[in-house]
């Protein structure tokens, strides 16, 4: 493994490629606290970067940011080479803390009513998505009945049924058994090999020891540190041979 | 992606999830009752007093009945903040604001076919003024109702004490499309006066709440 410096760009690998992600001096104040404290960084297209940190370190505002649903106190973020969030909003897929579902609504009521959002009206590509997670698209109980494992796996669904090219993912893990979460991680391992940008907040990085890309350390609103994982090295390695 | 379908499919998603947990229609149905019978019983007012003050009495059933509906409004997209899916997604704002107004004012719709039978019932109404005007006067004066409703229940849901917002800051926003209502009802309903001024004025109020609402709408829903 190695550890770089959280300013240097340390995902460019291939210059070719617009970055998936460009932060520039970032900072979000709630108040008089700032809970981002000038972030600036870069990611390269086509990894999965999973985001770590304590509770309080800006896990989750930085990706609420970037996903457009707040506004920065100062700086810029750049996504998919756009510099307004809203130009590319189709290309990206975010999944929140909350399931973001609702409740009275069926799984596959859910996906399509979320699906109409980006324009999609095709049945196939919610029952794809549904079987992507390991969820039947058969299943009529409503959302309220599912259990907080289904949920998470239904969230995941709705983020990525529009194959969206970026993918902002909160704490996926969290109240979702070992095995589940096992399935997910794998699940998200396979959308990155497509070729997806994926960003995942969490606080189990053991899961994601050998797909994950790199390790994005925060604290105090800070990136202090970022960590290539052997996983990418392995790749480099054959890449170069 | 047009507004138009965008605007379909959202009320159509909240028509289901209305006719599921029906919170909306029975709480503004138990209400209006309410508002209908106690009122009967304090007045017991003849027919021909009746008609004097049913304008203000219908209206005000109507109007504390629709809050009931403006208050669940949006507190379907903040469970499970699934607000924050629309927001991230390329949809339209004005999308939203549309299919939640436009349901509001299906519910109150619906509402007011209810309770007309009941009002004439016990209040022993009948019209001297035409029929159709009195209809033309419901459809305005819930529209103006339930546009600035689900307008201001939308700027208030971040805050605290939202049920408590809601007609704080409607109500006075509301008078005159409130004077309006009553008095083109009264108007109809007694045959004294023509009704004509009222409902231009409604017609007018309208036109320009729903402009005002849907130039301000994306504002109110990104704000933090």
């Amino acid at each position: 493994m190695t550890i770089t410096e959280a300013h240097n760009p340390a995902g460019v690998t291939a210059p070719s490629l617009p970055l998936a992600m460009v932060l520039e001096n970032l900072v979000k104040f709630f108040g008089r606290f700032a809970a981002i404290r000038g972030i600036t960084a870069s990611f390269a297209p086509g990894r999965l970067y999973v985001v770590l940190g304590d509770n309080g370190a800006g896990k989750s505002t930085l990706l609420r940011i970037v996903a457009g649903l707040m506004e920065p106190s100062q700086g810029k973020v750049e996504l998919l080479g756009a510099g307004k969030i809203r130009e590319v909003a189709h290309r990206i897929g975010y999944m929140g803390h909350a399931p973001l579902l609702y409740d009275e609504l069926s799984g596959m009521e859910n996906l399509r009513y979320f699906a109409g959002l980006y324009g999609l009206h095709d049945d196939r590509i919610c029952k794809d998505a549904m079987s992507m997670v390991g969820l039947d698209a058969e299943l009529s109980r409503r959302v309220g009945q599912y259990s907080q494992g289904m949920r998470q796996r239904l969230s995941l669904a709705r983020a990525v049924l529009h194959n969206p090219e970026l993918i902002l993912l909160d704490e996926p893990f969290s109240n979702v058994d070992v095995r589940s979460a096992r399935e997910m991680a794998a699940v998200l391992g396979q959308v990155r090999d497509k070729g997806k940008t994926i960003f995942v907040v969490t606080h189990q990085a053991a899961l994601m020891e050998g797909i994950a890309d790199e390790f994005v350390h925060m604290s105090a609103g800070q990136i202090v540190a970022r960590e290539e994982t052997a996983r990418r090295a392995d790749d480099q390695v054959k890449t170069t041979s | 992606m047009t507004t138009l379908t965008m605007t379909r499919a959202t009320l159509l998603k909240d028509l289901r999830m209305e006719w599921r947990s029906k919170d909306a229609i029975n709480s503004m149905l138990f209400f209006a009752l309410l508002v209908v019978v106690i009122f009967s019983f304090a007045f017991n007012p003849t027919a021909e007093e009746s008609r004097r003050i049913a304008g203000g009495l219908v209206w005000v059933a109507f109007l504390f009945a629709a809050v009931v509906a403006l208050n669940q409004t949006w507190a379907r997209e903040l469970r499970n903040q699934v607000l924050d899916a629309y927001r991230v997604s390329p949809a339209p704002p004005n999308a939203l604001f549309l299919a939640k107004a436009v349901g509001n004012f299906l519910f109150v719709v619906v509402l007011e076919a209810l309770m007309a039978p009941l009002f004439v019932v016990f209040y022993e109404l009948r019209s001297v003024g035409p029929l159709w005007q009195l209809i033309v006067v419901a459809l305005l004066g819930t529209w103006a109702l339930v546009v600035n409703g689900t307008f201001f229940a939308a700027l208030s849901i971040r805050t605290r004490s939202r049920e408590i917002m809601l007609p704080l800051i409607l109500f006075p926003i509301s008078i005159p499309a409130l004077l309006g209502m009553v008095d083109a009802t009264t108007a109809i309903l007694t045959g004294e006066a023509s009704p004509d001024f009222w409902i231009k004025m409604l017609a007018v109020y309208d036109v320009v709440f729903t402009a005002v609402c849907l130039l301000l709408f994306e504002t109110v829903l990104n704000a933090e």
